[in-house]
């Protein structure tokens, strides 16, 4: 049994005085335990929408979508989910940010500490436990953010262009640490982006979707092995898949510019 | 450094002040309608010494907190359940619009017929003069939090009572805590203006008290004393606000 399942999905909006527009149309796409599958498209795809609907944050129109073989009926702890503008908590220190979804999990208060250590030094963030969002980077507080998520213990993780606020050079240092996060714990994870580069480098398999109305015109597997590091970008076979899915995108790309 | 900072800052007031206490000995300003300072600073001594600043201080601040705080109490959770809840909404939001701008001292005859010279009537009017401004800084700031914040919380296990209070309404702190900032300063005119109408104690019944038996001097340190307790009470919350607010870096 696929671990994550959209079957024959399909989303529309309604303004007022006007025709529906369809965001998602007949999408379909299973990912399985372990995976690491991009969602990729120009803006107004529908690819965070996606997201949304598994995330139980916007409510399924028509279609299935099933984690684990059960229909999603709104949010989760579960579903992990990282947003791009990180969604912390600006009141809330480092630690308390960290702590807040452990608050309800049933841990005594020494073990929730721990936990919460463990996931600041897993993010190296060792000596800004009492800064509050305010004073950090922008990528530190999406560092904070998946920390944050990571430590309740997910079954699958959901990033909505988690790097697309971050400057390029910061951006390449959180493709590293994710990548070694997964390494240590492998993690379904489901990841919207319209960066081709970003989508290559990290996947398993790349969703590529088209606009208006949003479908999967395509999925292709990345078959790099396991990623040692940022040299892997500069390979032939590495190039040839951004190419090939940046020829897929662009089409859509152009169009959506209109 | 800090002092002459402090005194250049302050000067102004000085100024005036000492403008006050010249304007009516060289005859400038009739010294029945407006005494020399220092006349005035020696009824606010006498005031003191009597007692009755006290009391009617008391009395009068009594009134403010009651009212100011039975107006958070109920404003703040009515408007975030009106921000969030769209029943809540149809049915308090008419009566918000409707009322906002209604001058709530057109009230103290009706709460003078109905509650009488007691502390009621004043409490009453301070609560629905301060009920809308922090009900509406509630309602606007919680409308405004980034859905994607309350979406983090609900994937954290949370259920809607915990996210509206737990992670709405502080994240609409700033917002809430102008409004309320606004709220006490309101409070003050009611409370003095209502005790003028309709009351037997409290410091606007002080000033009206000696305002009418042509004690001008101790009507004036009255009017002074109101006039410090609104800075301090003002100073005192932008000191908490600040302090609560801290994570803004």
């Amino acid at each position: 049994m696929s671990q994550i399942v959209f079957d024959a999905v399909r989303h529309g909006y309604r303004t007022k005085g006007r025709a529906e527009m369809v965001a998602l149309s007949d999408v379909n796409l299973t990912v399985e335990q372990g995976e690491f599958v991009s969602l990729l498209g120009p803006s107004g795809c529908g690819k965070s929408t996606l997201l949304y609907l598994l995330g139980g944050f916007v409510p399924l129109q028509s279609g299935r979508i099933l984690m684990e073989g059960k229909p999603v009926t709104g949010p989760g702890p579960d579903r992990g989910v990282v947003f791009q503008n990180f969604a912390l908590f600006p009141w809330k220190t480092v630690r308390q940010n960290i702590a807040y979804g452990l608050e309800r999990q049933g841990l005594t208060a020494q073990a929730r500490t721990e936990r919460v250590q463990q996931f600041i030094d897993m993010v190296q963030l060792r000596g800004f436990e009492d800064s509050f969002p305010s004073q950090l980077s922008g990528g530190m507080r999406q560092r904070v953010a998946i920390a944050r998520t990571l430590a309740v213990d997910p079954r699958v993780l959901l990033m909505d262009e988690p790097f697309g606020a971050l400057d390029a050079q910061t951006r390449e240092i959180m493709h590293e640490e994710l990548l070694a996060i997964m390494r240590r714990t492998p993690m379904t994870t489901i990841f919207v982006t319209h960066d081709v580069r970003e989508a290559v480098y990290l996947s398993d398999r790349v969703a590529v979707m088209s606009s208006r109305p949003g479908r999967i015109k395509e999925v292709v597997t990345i078959d790099l092995g396991p990623r040692t590091g940022p040299d892997i970008m500069k390979s032939a076979k590495f190039n040839e898949y951004v190419e090939y899915l940046w020829s897929q995108v662009k089409t859509d790309a152009v169009k959506a510019m209109q | 450094m800090r002092l002459i900072d402090f005194l250049i800052r302050w000067s102004p007031l000085a100024i005036l002040a000492l403008a006050w206490e010249a304007a009516p000995r060289l005859g400038l300003i009739n010294p029945q309608s407006l005494p020399p300072l220092s006349v005035v600073a020696v009824s606010l001594w006498q005031l003191a010494a009597s007692g009755d600043l006290l009391t009617n201080g008391l009395q009068s601040l009594w009134r403010l907190v009651a009212g100011l705080g039975l107006a958070i109490l109920i404003g703040v959770p009515l408007g975030a359940a009106m921000a969030s809840n769209r029943i809540v909404n149809v049915i308090v939001a008419p009566i918000a619009r409707a009322l906002y701008p209604m001058p709530k001292s057109a009230l103290i005859p009706v709460l003078l017929l109905w509650l009488g010279l007691g502390n009621a009537s004043k409490i009453t009017l301070i609560f629905l003069g301060c009920l809308l401004p922090v009900l509406m800084s509630a309602y606007n700031g919680v409308r405004g939090v980034e859905p994607v914040m309350l979406w983090s919380a609900r994937s954290f296990g949370r259920g809607p009572l915990s996210v509206l209070f737990g992670v709405a309404v502080p994240a609409a702190m700033p917002e809430l805590l102008a409004g309320i900032r606004s709220a006490l300063a309101l409070s003050f005119v009611l409370l003095v203006s209502s005790e003028f109408l309709m009351a037997r104690d409290g410091l606007g019944y002080l000033i009206s008290f000696l305002g009418d038996g042509g004690a001008y001097a101790p009507m004036f340190a009255a009017v002074i004393v109101v006039s410090s307790l609104g800075f301090a009470a003002d100073r005192l919350f932008l000191g908490l606000m600040r302090r609560m607010l801290a994570w803004r870096g």
